[in-house]
């Protein structure tokens, strides 16, 4: 429509309530009494952000020596949103029925998945959601998919041993779940876990996934995965990966 | 606001709980474990790490059954160095591990009465511990429930103090020291001050301690009582026990179908654990916190609300042979349904009163919605809301606060500011909503109630049939199967011998007390 502004895609910038303003909302606390100091001294760190127009809108006292704080802010530098390049696992989204189709069409035998929370790790919630039969908010999960055999190890399993496992599976995939990030702990048992592909000599005929909260594409070909899926990744996703993955291998 | 409840099935239930239980009884009194063993020996005293930084109990323990001298149990093999040696129990216990004393497979009389009259002297130090708190605790009184619980988990107990410290005067009832990620699958009890967990702070005495002192220290200055807590599940369950009660904690984490399912512990070992375990915390005075909130982490919380309420009835009667008043039983269950599900706040006003009235004198431990958490800290803030309208609606007693960025990070010190803030605020604002309220006999919320306790009959129909042990395998509980001779820490147990001797054990077993006698 005309009159209507459209976003600059070459200079993007945060939307608040007109567009490009660069507007921000930001929060933390300062361990410090509250008091004008603490609000100035908020205020300035938001200013050696590189924002501009710093407004303190709540200072709350956290404690009689610790101050919270919401501000809001505008950025000045955007990004050339219209030439950003992403890396991304590549391959067609498909709905279960479909998934399930190519690969008894395509590969004719279902497609063997291990998976597991490795190390230390004691968080099942993202493999759980992946590969149980229930799945999650509404997606069903691996085990429901005809095609597939998913073996899931659960928590807190080494390294080692879902290599092993998967060997012994005969398994066309691994997928390895990490959710605790701290001191990043995740990376380590991934980097871990590639050592053990390799010293078993099994990586490349295995289709190596990571996935977890805190997980990108990039990170997990980084660390040396086939791929990596992130929060708002269902099985579906996974297992469409999987077969495309299998097929560009095989075909 | 009462929910109209079929007390015959709530009997049904206990007696089914009851069928549960007893062929593990059996297997309870025929078996020990290491952790048992090393637990016995702690609390006779030994104590430290050797110069490799293995703790003696573990040196000992290990000795006695590379040697095949544990059979007759640590106390016996203790009670045999001291009486014949002259030694003192520390040395005594180093002179066992360096293998330098032979143990009888019966202790001697004179040994066995040593061992007895020790036993008694060390449980009357724990119960002047537990007269101490409770005085502290008449004096300083405790805040109203819900209990605000609240975590800290840097990693390092010299961060965690003063975390904790804030917390406590931001409002907090009870400070939980999150154990560092895998301290649950290590088979001994680390030593020290510790400053280098990864998700959470390695358990030991001397971080118990500190943060016990710290504690009641902000106590006196709030004029508030602050509870502690910890984890005593995983492989050091009666270890860390025994440490927590000398230590002066409130609380523990005590579930070892938790462990099972969770932590893929081996179901003899942990039950066998837990309930010596259970023994020493009625002892003490520790409220356990069980862990039947995680089911609906991995199950679905509308489907599976009644595994929920089974393995309650199963816990409830695992800790009432283990001597455990139901005001030590900390059952826990969770605000874990779909946030998407229409009347989805009905239905978790039906579980937590259900199980609210079902154990009427259980301080329940009540856990925030994890499962459907996003990175979205607003969403989750309002998700947080709805859990503590119901806490309080329903009248829960230890509610660990949701916070902001769970599913993001260990929480930041303004993430508890903003969850108490939060939690003060509903509990004040709807204080004595219940008392204003009646549940309608046939509506949404007391179908709902009737439906959990009938399911929850019903497979404890299925697991009474099967035995606990196959239900396990059968994945009835958190859709998680684990076969018995699976999973962690199998090797650690052992059969008595004729000649066991754990005069703790005769002391404060309700079974063992009335054989003694």
């Amino acid at each position: 429509m005309a009159g209507i502004k459209q976003p600059n895609l070459e200079d993007l910038r945060p939307y608040g309530d007109t567009l490009d303003d660069g507007k921000v909302q930001l929060s933390f606390a300062l361990p410090v009494p509250t008091g004008p100091e603490a609000s100035e001294a908020a205020r300035r760190l938001v200013l050696n952000m590189g924002m501009v127009d710093p407004l303190v809108v709540a200072m709350e006292a956290m404690g009689p020596a610790h101050s919270f704080f919401v501000l809001y802010a505008a950025v000045t530098k955007g990004i050339d949103y219209a030439h950003l390049e992403v890396p991304k696992a590549e391959f067609e989204r498909l709905e279960m029925a479909e998934i399930d189709d190519l690969v008894a069409r395509k590969i004719g035998r279902k497609l063997v998945v291990v998976g597991a929370c490795p190390g230390t790790d004691a968080h099942t919630v993202g493999i759980d959601a992946i590969m149980n039969m229930k799945g999650y908010d509404g997606h069903y999960g691996l085990e429901r998919y005809k095609m597939f055999r998913a073996i899931n190890m659960g928590a807190q399993v080494a390294p080692d041993a879902l290599v092993a496992r998967a060997i012994a599976e005969g398994a066309d995939a691994i997928l390895a779940s990490v959710v605790v990030t701290q001191k990043d702990l995740h990376i380590t048992t991934l980097t871990h876990l590639v050592e053990v592909l390799e010293a078993e000599g099994v990586r490349s005929r295995l289709i190596v996934v990571a996935g977890g909260p805190r997980m990108t594409h990039d990170l997990a070909t980084e660390l040396g995965f086939d791929a990596g899926f992130g929060p708002g990744s269902y099985a579906e996703d996974v297992a469409a990966y999987l077969a495309q993955e299998w097929l560009r291998r095989h075909g | 606001m009462k929910l109209p409840i079929d007390e015959a099935l709530v009997s049904r239930a206990r007696e089914l709980a009851g069928e549960v239980v007893a062929p593990m009884l059996d297997y309870f009194a025929r078996h020990s474990t290491v952790a048992i063993e090393r637990a016995v020996l702690r609390l006779y005293g030994v104590d430290g790490v050797d110069a490799e930084g293995v703790p003696w109990p573990n040196r000992v323990v290990d000795r006695l059954k590379a040697s095949e001298q544990l059979a007759a149990g640590a106390a016996a093999a203790l009670a045999h160095a001291v009486t014949t040696t002259g030694k003192r129990i520390q040395e005594a216990a180093e002179a066992l591990a360096d293998g330098a004393i032979d143990v009888p497979e019966t202790p001697a009389p004179a040994a066995a009465d040593w061992a007895r009259t020790e036993a008694r002297r060390a449980l009357e130090l724990l119960l002047g511990y537990r007269r101490a708190r409770a005085d502290l605790k008449t004096r300083l009184g405790a805040g109203v429930t819900p209990w605000k619980y609240l975590i800290v988990a840097t990693g390092n107990i010299f961060e965690d103090v003063p975390q904790a410290v804030l917390a406590a005067r931001q409002g907090a009832d009870v400070i939980a020291v999150i154990r560092s990620t895998g301290q649950s699958l290590i088979d001994y009890v680390p030593y020290g001050h510790t400053t280098h967990g990864t998700g959470g702070t390695y358990a030991t005495g001397a971080n118990f301690r500190l943060m016990r002192g710290a504690l009641d220290e902000v106590g006196e200055e709030l004029g508030r009582y602050v509870h502690l807590t910890n984890y005593a599940s995983g492989l050091c369950m009666p270890e860390i026990t025994v440490l927590a009660a000398q230590e002066g904690l409130d609380m523990l984490l005590n579930d070892a179908l938790y462990g099972i399912l969770f932590r893929d512990i081996n179901i003899y070992r942990t039950l066998t654990d837990q309930n010596f375990s259970r023994m020493l915390n009625a002892a003490a005075g520790i409220i356990i916190n069980t862990g039947e909130d995680n089911y609906l982490t991995t199950a679905d919380a509308i489907d599976e609300g009644h595994t929920v309420l089974a393995s309650q009835f199963v816990n409830e009667r695992f800790a009432l042979e283990a001597g455990m008043p139901p005001s030590l039983m900390g059952l826990g269950h969770a605000f874990e349904i779909n946030p998407s599900t229409e009347d989805g706040l009905l239905y978790e006003i039906a579980m937590a009163q259900l199980v609210r009235q079902i154990f009427p004198d259980a301080p329940i431990k009540w856990m925030p919605p994890t499962k459907h958490v996003t990175g979205n800290v607003f969403w989750t803030y309002a998700h947080n809301t709805l859990f503590n309208l119901v806490g309080v609606l329903t009248d829960q007693s230890i509610e660990l606060l949701g916070i902001l960025t769970e599913a993001i990070h260990t929480p930041f010190a303004s993430d508890r500011f903003l969850a108490l803030k939060n939690a003060e605020y509903v509990f004040n604002f709807a204080r004595h909503l219940a008392g204003e309220l009646t549940i309608a006999p046939d509506g949404r919320i007391a179908t709902r109630a009737r439906h959990v306790l009938k399911e929850a009959v019903d497979l404890l129909e299925e697991v009474a049939a099967d035995g606990l042990v196959t239900a396990v395998e059968k994945a009835e509980f958190a859709d998680i199967a684990r076969p018995p001779d699976g999973g962690k820490g199998l090797e650690g147990v052992f059969a008595r011998g004729a000649g066991y001797l754990n005069p703790f054990e005769e002391i404060l077993s309700p079974l063992r007390k009335a054989e003694v006698a």
